[in-house]
Parts: C-alpha cells; structure tokens; sequence
C-alpha cells in the first residue's frame, strides 16, 4: 500500500493544479457549514451575553431592534432620540435608575458613547491607563479603540459629526484622552466613552465662545442691552475644551428637552422591572421600554431560519461539488487507461488500480480535512472578533 | 506468449509453464517476474521520472520486492543506458531515444529470462537504432536472456540468432 500512496502523490504532484482544485472544492463544501454554524454559536453567544445583562432599555419609539443596536452594541441605524424628561421619569417612579446613552458622533470610525460614569459600574469596566473622565471635554477609549488608534492618556482626539451635510449645528470637538479601559471582549472594547455634556456639546447643544461682554471688536456683537448680549456669526465658538476656555462653554435650553439616544434602565429587582414594563403597555410612560434579551432571542431566530435556508443553499452547492467530482475522476480515470492497461500487460497484482485510486481518494480526502482542520482552527482563533466585526462596528 | 490473452485452444508454454493453464493471478506473477516487456508505444508513466518509471513493475506488484539492492541496480542499469544524469527527470522532458532506453531498463530491471520486443526501436534514427541495440543485446549477454523482437525492419534481421517470418507461418 506504501507504493500506491507514493505513486498516487506523484501523479497528484504532476497534476498538481486539478488536485488543488479537488482539495479547495472539498474543503469549501466541508468548511462552509461547519464554519457558518460555528460563526453563527459564537454571534448567538456574544449578543446573548450582553442582551443578559442589559436588564431593560428605554428608547423612542420605533424599531426596537435599532435602539438594542444601537444603544447595546453600539453599531446599526441611531434611534430618533429620546428626552432627558422621559429618563427622570422613569428614576421618578423609584423602580430603577437609569443610564443615559448618546451617540451619533464618531472619532476616526470607533463610535463616541455619552453616558455618566455609573456606565462603567454597570458594565464592571475598569481603567488599565490613566483615569475616567471627570470634566467636559474628557475621554476614555476602549481597549481596542486605543490599540487601533494608537492613543493613550494625554493624547487628544476629535469628534467627527454623523453626517457631513449636518453644517448648521455639529462641529469637531477635541478631547483629551484621560484614560484607555482593560479589555472587556465586548462592544465597549470600540467605542470612546465621555462624558453626557461633552456628547451635547459636540452635538451642538453646548458650546463655548468668546466673552461678548468684553469683546473690542464691536461687529462681533449684534445687540447687547442690560440683560444679553447677542453676537454675530463672526464670534469664533472653541473646538477644544481646555482650561482656560473650560468655562465658556454653557448650554442653551431647558435640560429636561436635551436629547438622549437611549437609557439603560436597571431595575431594583424583576418585580419592578415587570411593574416599569407594564407602565409602558398601559401607555403612561412615553417612548418605549424593551428587554434586549427578547429582542435579540427574535433576532437569533430569524438568523437561524434564513441559516436554515443557506444551510439547503450549501447542501445543494455541495452535491452539485460532489458531482463535479465524480466527474473529474471518471473522466481522469478514461485518460489514465492506458497507464492502468499498461500496468496490467506488465503484471501488476490484481488490485493495484483499485489501491492506486483508493490511495489517491484518501490523499486528496486527508489534504482537505486537514485544511479544513485549519481554516476551522483559524476561525475559532479569531471567531470572537470576526463576529465582533460582523456585529458591532 | 505474455498471457495477456489465453488461447481458446491449445497450450502456450513459456520458459517450460504452460502459461495458458495457469490463473490469471499466477500469470500475471509469471509475466512480472520472468518476462521483459518493450512495447512500441513504450507507455512510460507520464507523472513519474526516470528512475521511478525503471523501478515502476516493483511498485504495482506484490511478487517483485522494491528494496535498496533493486534501487541500486536500477541506477547501475540507469547508468549503463546513458541516464544516470537525467535520474530524476521527468520522462516528458525527455528525447525519444531517451524514453527508449527507460523502457528497455523498465523491462531489464527484474533481470527477465525472457524479453519481449514490440517493435522497440521502430521510431529511431539508424544512429540510435544501433546504439539501443547495442545496449540491449549487452544487457541481455550479461543475464543470459533470451530476446523476443517483432519488427518490421530487415535491416536488424542479421543481428538476431533466428528469424521468423510470420508470412510463412501463415501459409503453413
């Protein structure tokens, strides 16, 4: 048997591009599923966990699967915002509190989170470098946001506005980076963390700009009486907060209409929880209250029919590989008659053909399986991040 | 004479067996240990070099057994065929008469009582034609074997101990 195997390598050596075609196609149609299921465990996995302990989120009405997107993982279309008046409610009621989240804005693509320190808390986020944020115009990066960034404590990083085509309000913002978060293996890892009125101020809601009641330049001001001063669009507004300027800024409007994307609420104990719930169906409650875990479990299903359907797309795929394969070795084996003809006239054992062939199935049969050993042994090194990738940037 | 075909009636008897009474196993034995077979087309193995081509009957069957002494006489006999530089070339790479003299080592390397020639040097060059010859009837002096030629050249006819024209078999 050794010297069928050697000769099956030599001729898969001689032929080694059609036997690297067999190897891939066999590989792809063993690969496919295995690795598709294992991608598909490792998402299941990965969004449970964070649904689980994501107790209940409040957000604007509409499609509850953006606001857990959006405001648990931090990724998919922004929700229509909420006020700040609808998270006082809820802590009103004394059946939770609430953790307000902003976002929008982005810094070099990882996603900017306003929220207040209690997130941190919540998530059991600790600081490896520098310190949390305490003042505006402070941030603290993720574990991966840092390492992609090449940032640390000291270093300052600008806001870019959602939108480009948004010219009238948002502004580029830099902070200052105070610290970067220890590795946590979820969507906290990408995102850059500041403070709530650092969001609004980049949102445009706050801002910071000369002193007009002591400004020279009298075309910097419009009007001024007793009461106000009113300036001109030629009044410089900061895109930095710093000491000296710190300040300045100030916001406009009443706090309770400030905006906020969504709201980690945390209830006191399940009861409360299903007491907040049903303050939202009866309607005396605004906006909407939802258990990401029901809505990710929805999600999970709908991935797992349309799974079900690629599953018979491969199957197909598959059988129609396997045929082309059957075809490629009998149509192999019509142009190698003459060498197995000849072999006989020779006087090779009964046999031999069959040992050569089998010889060559088993070659080409553990060459994929090993490839596929790999690529599966690569994936599940890097299954977390690709599925990271997939469903949080 | 092979037993590649039995005879409906009859007896072959080759090297004293009567090949044509034996099973198709035990000829298939007789055939690889004791016969050489050149044939016209030479149907070397296009995947395999050289030296693996020559050694190529003891990797398909079980009665021959492939080890260091056999790998030593293939390139000895290698050597003595004028290609012991192109061991691991493969046989396409290879000149006609080149591809000759590897399916002559082919059959030789067994050290067959019996060889059969199909026409062996029926593409040749009167130059190399000779030369292959020569190195047959060499190799074949030195194992005392018998060679069994089919050709359609007269011109080797004088080189050959006896001559049988099969018109004249056919009109007996």
């Amino acid at each position: 048997m050794i010297d069928s195997f050697y000769l099956a390598t030599r001729y898969l050596l001689f032929h080694r591009v059609r036997s690297l075609t067999v190897v891939a196609c066999l590989v792809l149609v063993a690969a496919l599923p295995i690795g598709l299921d294992r991608i598909l465990e490792e998402s299941e996995q990965q969004l449970m966990a964070r649904a689980d302990t994501t107790p209940l989120l409040l957000g604007s009405k509409g499609s509850s699967l953006d606001l857990v997107m959006s405001a648990v993982y931090f990724g998919g279309q922004h929700p229509d915002p909420i006020s700040l008046a609808e998270i006082e409610r809820i802590e009103e009621t004394d059946l939770a509190y609430a953790i307000p989240i902003q976002m929008g804005f982005f810094a070099r693509g990882a996603p900017i989170v306003g929220t207040t320190i209690d997130y941190f808390d919540f998530r059991a986020l600790s600081v490896a470098e520098g310190r949390s944020f305490a003042i505006l115009g402070e941030s603290v990066l993720g574990a991966s946001a840092a390492r992609r960034l090449e940032l640390g404590p000291g270093d300052s990083l600008t806001s870019s506005p959602e939108s480009f085509f948004d010219l009238a309000g948002a502004y580029p913002l830099k902070t200052k980076v105070v610290g970067v978060l220890a590795p946590s293996g979820t969507p906290d890892d990408l995102a850059v963390f500041v403070d709530l009125k650092t969001a609004w101020v980049m949102q445009g809601i706050g801002h910071g700009h000369q002193d007009l009641s002591r400004v020279q330049d009298p075309t910097l001001v419009i009007e001024r009486d007793a009461k106000r001063v009113v300036g001109s669009a030629k009044v410089v507004e900061y895109q930095e907060i710093t000491e000296s300027n710190r300040d300045s800024f100030h916001f406009h409007g009443e706090p309770s209409s400030y905006p906020v994307s969504a709201a980690v609420i945390v209830p006191q104990d399940d009861r409360a929880g299903t007491l907040l719930l049903g303050r939202f169906v009866d309607g005396s409650l605004g906006g909407q209250l939802i258990r990401p875990r029901a809505i990710v479990g929805e999600l999970m299903t709908t991935i797992f029919r349309i799974k079900e359907v690629l599953d018979l797309a491969v199957a197909i795929v598959g059988t129609a590989a396997v045929l082309a394969l059957v075809l490629v070795f009998s149509l192999s084996f019509r142009l190698r008659e003459q060498e197995l003809q000849t072999n006989f006239e020779i006087g090779a054992s009964r046999g031999t053909t069959a040992r050569l062939l089998a010889a060559e199935f088993l070659l080409l049969g553990g060459a994929s399986a090993a490839c596929v050993a790999l690529v599966l042994f690569v994936l599940d090194r890097f299954n977390s991040a690709i599925v990271r990738g997939l469903f949080v940037t | 004479m092979t037993g590649i075909l039995v005879p409906q009636s009859g007896r072959v008897v080759v090297l004293g067996t009567a090949i044509s009474g034996l099973a198709d196993a035990e000829r298939r034995r007789f055939r690889i240990k004791r016969m050489g077979l050149v044939f016209q087309s030479l149907a070397l193995v296009e995947y395999l070099d050289v030296l693996d081509n020559i050694l190529h009957a003891y990797r398909i069957s079980n009665a021959l057994r492939l080890d260091e002494a056999v790998r030593s006489r293939a390139r000895s006999l290698a050597s003595d065929l004028g290609l012991a530089d192109k061991l691991r070339r493969p046989v396409g790479a290879l000149s006609q008469g080149e591809r000759q003299r590897v399916a002559i080592g082919r059959a030789l390397l067994s050290k067959p009582e019996v060889l059969l020639a199909d026409e062996a040097t029926g593409n040749l060059d009167p130059a190399s034609k000779g030369r292959i010859l020569d190195l047959l009837f060499a190799q074949l002096e030195r194992d005392r074997s018998t060679l069994v030629a089919v050709t359609h050249d007269h011109e080797l006819l004088p080189r050959f101990d006896r001559v049988v024209d099969f018109r004249e078999i056919c009109e007996t």
